[in-house]
């Protein structure tokens, strides 16, 4: 790797981050981090009736880790398919709103196909479900990105498949519902619990269990159980490898912070991945605070939430007294789950990441900030990430830098999908005028 | 698998000398209400119902299928709370029916491990039955169940390997239960033949007590079973019961005419 990263004394709060990352380096790097278990999160929650499966997808995983060819295979299609590497934008109109002199870069996975960076997931799982033999895939969506690239992979490699889909979120993203029937998907509304995604993912467990001989579960993001979040993580690590180089390419350092948006947590453990052993990396997540954390009304695990289990995993859950899942709130669909990734909740534990949530009015007036200042679009859960950064801005001279703060965001995907609720958000449609 | 008074498995090997099979009969805490679910677990045992499954109603039960995840989101409306199965476990059990409760793993991580095995112990309760918890995760709950003599009853499935069905009847305590079928709870018009290997797997495996659910709901299906497992598990058909009755008396009658068939479905198989 090229990142310089000059030798500084530092704020009592980096000097934190050195310990956590030497105390942790005694166990091989961060990055290289295997499951079941991240810390005392992730492990195997699971009906017995699924553990055949997840071992043989753990085989199947790191066969093809090992095979030379796979890895080839999977660069083709992210270089001929997706679109990759994907474009780093400096946006310096954007930069002005954060203060203090910083430089914000953009990581563009919202030019990739199909629109966000889930396709590099979904890619890596197909290419498994081929060597894997099975020629079913079924997936969970949410803000429908998962759906559609799922729906687009099935498509490419001649895979049946089925997308479920809270009936909640039939409504608010009935754009990308069309899209996966166009794909050939069938996506099947689920109308039981709160209509959201974690009961899109309880049918989809539930449909796995009984059809899982012939049948991939092609979970979207860094959860559930073992091999999940291990695997979804390396599908991802590609977007802050590439960023990484570029970033010194163009300015010869590593940024001071990157900062991602975190429902799941794929985006952002994608991109923290590469730098998660640079003790001078600051590592953002930022998490849907939708009403804000006092109204109840958010999805921000960290803030609201404590340990428990939730679809196969032990990691911060928002649950109430009798560990039954709360309901949450976020104006991205994509953000709204009451679960983690357990390997967040790690760096949360071990202090290495700093997850704050960010509201829906915050959200959104950085979504239209970048819209108006860069004519970039984006996606609506990226734009928490936005929102996050400039939220940094007073902050940055406590980081006691010698040079102008540089740093990283994730976007993670554009907002062509959030086009109807932003005309809502802002009373842009006639009827509204 | 050790021999305790109030467990499941003094009952099971006390049938079995009888040459008969268990009916273990599942049923939701809090459906209609929480005391409307210990008549309906009482009027149960009275038809014939040898060992109580009391479920505990939970947000995201992704092993049942629609009819009990009907019932146990009504139950989750109604206001039921997991401190409720206690006094409910202490109610049924006095009927001297073993009661077992049905349990996903996070409402007992939150009550805490430890707390809810003495306080299911103090209640009279037989174990738990915990279908997303495999013996890999299950550490803690191994040593509370050891502590407090309660049966911890896992399951095992056609998927299930030799090594995993090993591990899984050496962990087990009480019984092992035996899934029919690849899939969640519900009513199946057939038991397929891989609920019999399973059961002959799983004995060969070391379990000595093996009962099998998931889509068991006829009379005909309760004698199919009881011919080749020691307990015939059997939920959805009795909810189902309760679902469709216009009140809870009704309800309660219904439930006892489809226990009944099913404990004379089971009384007829050869043992
Ligand atoms: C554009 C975009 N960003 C982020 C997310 C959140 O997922 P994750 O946290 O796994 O990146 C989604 C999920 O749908 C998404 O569509």
């Amino acid at each position: 790797m090229t990142g310089h990263v000059p030798p500084r004394g530092g704020s009592a709060a980096s000097q934190g981050l050195h310990r956590a990352v030497a105390a942790l380096g005694e166990r091989g790097p961060l990055a290289e981090q295997m499951g079941p278990y991240f810390g005392e999160f992730g492990g195997r929650f699971v009906p017995e009736a699924l553990v055949a499966a997840l071992d043989e997808l753990d085989t199947a995983y790191h066969k093809a880790l090992a095979d030379p060819a796979f890895g080839a295979e999977l660069e083709r299609l992210h270089r001929t398919y997706t679109g990759r590497p994907s474009p780093l934008t400096e946006v310096p109109r954007f930069a002005e709103h954060v203060g203090g002199r910083a430089r914000v870069f953009l990581k563009r996975e919202d030019l990739n196909h199909t629109g966000s960076h889930k396709i590099n997931n979904v890619l890596g799982q197909a290419l498994l479900v081929k060597r894997m033999g099975k020629k079913r895939v079924i997936a969970e969506t949410g803000a429908g990105q998962h759906g559609v690239a799922t729906a687009t992979a099935a498509a490419l490699l001649d895979l049946d498949c089925t997308v479920y889909m809270g009936e909640e979120d039939t409504r608010r993203q009935a754009l990308n519902v069309a899209r996966m029937r166009l794909l050939g998907a069938e996506v099947v509304p689920v109308r039981i619990g709160s209509r959201t995604l974690k009961d899109a993912i309880n049918e989809a467990l539930r449909d796995w269990v009984a059809n899982v001989e012939t049948t991939h579960y092609l979970l979207g993001t860094v959860t559930g159980p073992h091999p999940f979040p291990e695997m979804v993580r390396d599908f991802h690590r590609v977007i802050g490898e590439e960023a990484r180089a570029q970033l010194a390419e163009e300015t010869g350092r590593l940024p001071d912070a990157v900062a991602a948006c975190v429902g799941g947590g794929s985006n952002a453990m994608g991109i923290f991945n590469a730098f998660v052993d640079e003790p001078d990396v600051r590592l953002f997540g930022f998490e849907a605070g939708g009403e804000g954390i006092d109204s109840g009304r958010h999805a921000s695990r960290f803030s609201g939430g404590a340990p428990g289990v939730l679809h196969g995993a032990r990691s911060y859950l928002l649950q109430d007294s009798d560990g039954q899942t709360l309901p949450t709130h976020s104006v991205s669909a994509g953000l709204d789950y009451p679960s983690v990734g357990p390997a967040h909740a790690w760096l949360h534990s071990l202090g290495r990441a700093t997850y704050r949530p960010v509201t829906d009015t915050e959200a959104m007036d950085a979504f239209a900030l970048l819209c108006r200042t860069e004519g970039i679009i984006p996606a609506i859960e990226s734009a928490h990430a936005l929102a996050g950064v400039l939220a940094l801005g007073p902050e940055l001279d406590s980081w006691a830098l010698d040079h102008d703060p540089l740093i990283l965001v994730n976007l993670s995907g554009r907002g062509d999908k959030d086009v109807s609720t932003a005309a809502q958000w802002f009373g842009l449609l006639e009827e509204d005028v | 698998m050790t021999d305790i008074g109030r467990g499941s498995a003094a009952r099971l090997h006390a049938l079995r000398d009888q040459g008969r099979a268990a009916l273990i009969g599942y049923l939701p805490l809090g459906y209609p209400d929480v005391d409307g679910s210990v008549d309906a677990a009482l009027a149960m045992v009275d038809a014939g119902v040898d060992v109580v499954e009391l479920g505990v109603p939970y947000t995201d039960p992704v092993m049942d299928g629609p009819t009990i995840q009907h019932a146990v989101e009504h139950a989750l409306a109604a206001g039921t709370r997991v401190r409720d199965v206690f006094g409910a476990v202490e109610r049924i059990a006095a009927s001297g029916a073993p009661v077992l409760v049905m349990t996903y793993w996070n409402p007992v991580l939150r009550y805490g491990v430890g707390p809810f095995a003495r306080d299911l112990a103090a209640a009279g309760g037989a174990g738990l039955i915990t279908p997303d918890l495999i013996p890999d995760e299950a550490t803690e709950w191994v040593a509370a169940s050891d502590e407090h003599h309660l049966d911890r009853v896992f399951l095992v499935a056609p998927s299930s390997t030799p090594e995993r069905l090993a591990m899984t009847a050496a962990a087990a305590r009480g019984f092992v239960y035996a899934a029919s079928t690849m899939g969640v709870t519900g009513t199946r018009a057939q038991v397929g033949d891989q609920a019999e290997r399973l059961v002959r797997d799983t004995r060969a495996a070391g379990a000595d007590l093996v009962c099998v659910g998931l889509g068991v709901s006829t009379a005909a299906q309760a004698t199919q079973v009881a011919g080749f497992a020691d307990g015939v598990i059997v939920g959805s058909a009795l909810v189902r019961a309760l679902l469709d009755a216009t009140d809870a008396a009704a309800g309660r009658r219904e439930l006892a005419r489809v226990a009944a068939e099913l404990a004379a479905g089971v009384g007829s198989a050869r043992g």
